[in-house]
């Protein structure tokens, strides 16, 4: 749990949380915690003490068996499946440890990707930008990527340059929650840090929340709050599949 | 809600774009399949559109005792061949009765490099006719006058570059190549007749004079003055145009009992209803058989997409976590195939019409079929009854998609 004083509304709270994947062995049992509004917050532990399962929670992808995941002021535990899809789409953006871009989409398509299915992103892409294309052009500038990479084939890209691409795709239409996986798990030490750096340079622009996920403790100092989920989590087993 | 199924069209069009080598295939299946259903209904209705314009306006044919279908097509369509020939007293006497209008004798036996030899006289130019009561034209030239004149269908004249002017000789029988020619006795084309699309088009017409002159022995033939006074001592069948169609079932039933020589007198619209009845059970299981091609079709497209949905798992995932929601996953395999299905259809019905387009002259001149171009009714409920059973079938993959996406979530393994 994060001591740091919260001055701002809360992005993420979560409430007697408890949750397992098979009924009466819990993966999380979380009394509280309170992710703030703006704050930057580095969540780490060894594998299968339940990180991923609960960024899945905060994403709506799973529902906690029990208490309250609230995000951006939607309890996503009382929400219908379409809710909390319609969350996700207008107010997360999730970078994956695979960077998961779609083969068949262009470096341009895969980062206005998000834009297709949520009004609200799309909007404020053109807001900023003037239109979605304007938008990704101007992220992927930020993050480095050539122009000359944008029609190209997200396959053909470098793995830094995929894992930049995808933190585009998260960023793009200035999403208030910004999730990520263990995305720097593919890059070297000096590659995760400049990663690190970019990402949060461009989430602060873009006034975003970060819940970035790593074993990496090294990445901690980037952050404004570190959380070892061990000492949040008080369930007794925690599943591998976490 | 227009944003979002252009949204799906164009990530279904990009996906399929991307497996293009067996959506390809796919694609050529389903084209197939519209082809084949397109063809058989085009073959089948130009087919009955050509018979049934072949004739026109005569009430009974006549001809020796035969079946009626025999002698409906040699007489009419110059197929097979006739079983014996009738005596010109029965002509004459039929040609007395009161009730008959018109008759056009027929004399058939003979060919010109592959294309019938029809001996008759100058009634057949008067009252034959074809499609809705069209009369036969004279596109060059003029009707025989002599003996050895002849007149010849538009295809004859085309496809063998004849001219007025030019000398043909005779075969003996109706196939293409004969060991007996009649080539003491040359025929001059007179006339050309203007394209009908019938097997008017394919015949060659002499008189009937000009017939018996060929077969007889040299000097054994004394003609008339006037050619089209000759009278033979047999023909092969005779079509009757009566003064009123009230009287055609007593007439037929005098002619089927006539006792001076067997006879049969058909109706040519009953006729042809035998025809249609006798081959449309062939055609409903060539459609049938088109039917279950395109099934088959349909079904290779359901397993591609089964086969593809595992390893597009994380695909799916990937779209949720950027906010698509089941339907949209939903929806995009349902776009693929629709896509896919419409492609394939157009493909295959396009492909048909280049292929008539292509034979169209070959089906004419080889079946005397006059094969239409143009997209018709049936074309399109093919194209719409393949979109509907590939969206149908498609609901499978589909419905497999969006559970695998609802249980996989943001964090597929795979």
């Amino acid at each position: 749990m994060p001591d740091a004083p919260l001055q701002q509304p809360a992005a993420v709270v979560i409430d007697n949380l408890r949750f397992g994947y098979v009924p009466g062995e819990d993966v999380l049992l979380i009394p509280d915690l309170t992710i703030a509004s703006g704050a930057r917050v580095f969540l780490y532990g060894p594998s299968g003490c339940g990180k991923s399962t609960l960024l899945s929670m905060i994403g709506g992808v799973l529902v906690p068996a029990e208490g309250r995941v609230d995000v951006l002021g939607n309890d996503l535990a009382s929400m219908k499946g379409s809710g909390r899809d319609r969350v996700r789409a207008d107010h997360l953006g999730i970078i994956f440890q695979q960077f998961n871009l779609v083969p068949y989409l262009s470096v341009v398509d895969n980062v206005s990707l998000p834009c297709r299915y949520s009004q609200r992103r799309l909007q404020r892409a053109r807001d900023d930008d003037g239109s979605v294309d304007a938008a990704a052009a101007r992220l992927l500038s930020e993050l480095g990527i050539d122009e000359r990479l944008r029609a190209r084939r997200s396959t053909d890209l470098s793995v830094g340059q995929q894992q930049r691409v995808a933190a585009a795709r998260a960023l793009i239409g200035r999403p208030e929650l910004i999730i990520a996986d263990e995305p720097t798990s593919s890059l070297d030490a000096d590659r995760r840090r400049d990663f690190v750096s970019l990402l949060l340079s461009e989430c602060e622009k873009a006034n975003s929340t970060v819940v970035f996920v790593s074993h990496d403790q090294a990445l901690a100092d980037h952050f404004d709050n570190a959380i070892d989920l061990r000492t949040i989590n008080r369930a007794e087993r925690q599943s591998d599949a976490a | 809600m227009l944003h979002s199924l252009r949204n799906t069209f164009s990530l279904g069009f990009k996906s399929v774009w991307n497996r293009r080598g067996t959506a390809a295939l796919t694609l050529a299946s389903i084209a197939v399949s519209a082809a084949l259903l397109s063809v058989v209904d085009r073959v089948r209705t130009d087919a009955q559109t050509s018979f049934a314009n072949t004739i026109s306006g005569t009430d009974l044919i006549i001809g020796a005792r035969s079946g009626d279908l025999n002698m409906l097509l040699y007489s009419v369509f110059r197929i097979g061949n006739p079983t014996n020939n009738i005596a010109w007293d029965s002509f004459e006497t039929i040609q007395a009765r009161r009730e008959v209008d018109w008759l056009i004798p027929m004399s058939l036996g003979d060919a010109h490099k592959g294309y019938r030899v029809l001996g008759t006289n100058l009634d057949y130019f008067e009252h034959y006719r074809y499609a809705d009561g069209r009369n036969l034209a004279m596109s060059a030239g003029e009707v025989f006058s002599g003996a050895l004149d002849a007149v010849i269908g538009a295809e004859v004249a085309e496809q063998l570059n004849y001219a007025v002017g030019q000398q043909i000789v005779i075969s003996h029988g109706i196939t293409a190549t004969s060991f007996v020619t009649h080539d003491e006795n040359p025929f001059t084309v007179v006339g050309i007749l203007a394209p009908t699309g019938t097997p008017v088009d394919r015949t060659v017409h002499i008189s009937l004079a000009g017939m018996d002159l060929i077969h007889a022995p040299p000097g054994g033939l004394e003609l008339p003055p006037v050619v089209d006074d000759y009278e033979p001592e047999q023909i092969t069948a005779v079509l009757v145009g009566l003064k009123s169609r009230i009287a055609v079932f007593s007439v037929q039933r005098f002619l089927n009992e006539y006792e001076r020589e067997p006879l049969s007198a058909v109706i040519p619209g009953v006729a042809l209803q035998q025809l249609w009845g006798l081959i449309g059970v062939a055609e409903y299981a060539l459609l049938g058989v088109s039917a279950m091609v395109v099934l088959a079709g349909v079904l290779g497209l359901l397993a591609t997409l089964l086969v593809s949905l595992n390893e597009r798992r994380r695909e799916m995932s990937v779209l949720r976590s950027v906010g698509a929601r089941p339907g949209h996953v939903f929806s995009l395999l349902l776009s693929e195939a629709a896509l896919l299905a419409f492609l394939g259809a157009v493909t295959g019905l396009l492909a048909v019409q280049l292929a008539v387009l292509l034979v169209r002259s070959w089906a004419l001149s080889e079946f005397g079929i006059q094969l239409s171009l143009g997209l018709r009714v049936f074309d399109f409920a093919v194209l719409a009854g393949i979109l509907f059973i590939a969206v149908l079938v498609s609901a499978i993959p589909a419905w497999r998609a969006y559970r695998l996406s609802l249980a996989d979530g943001l964090t597929v393994k795979i």
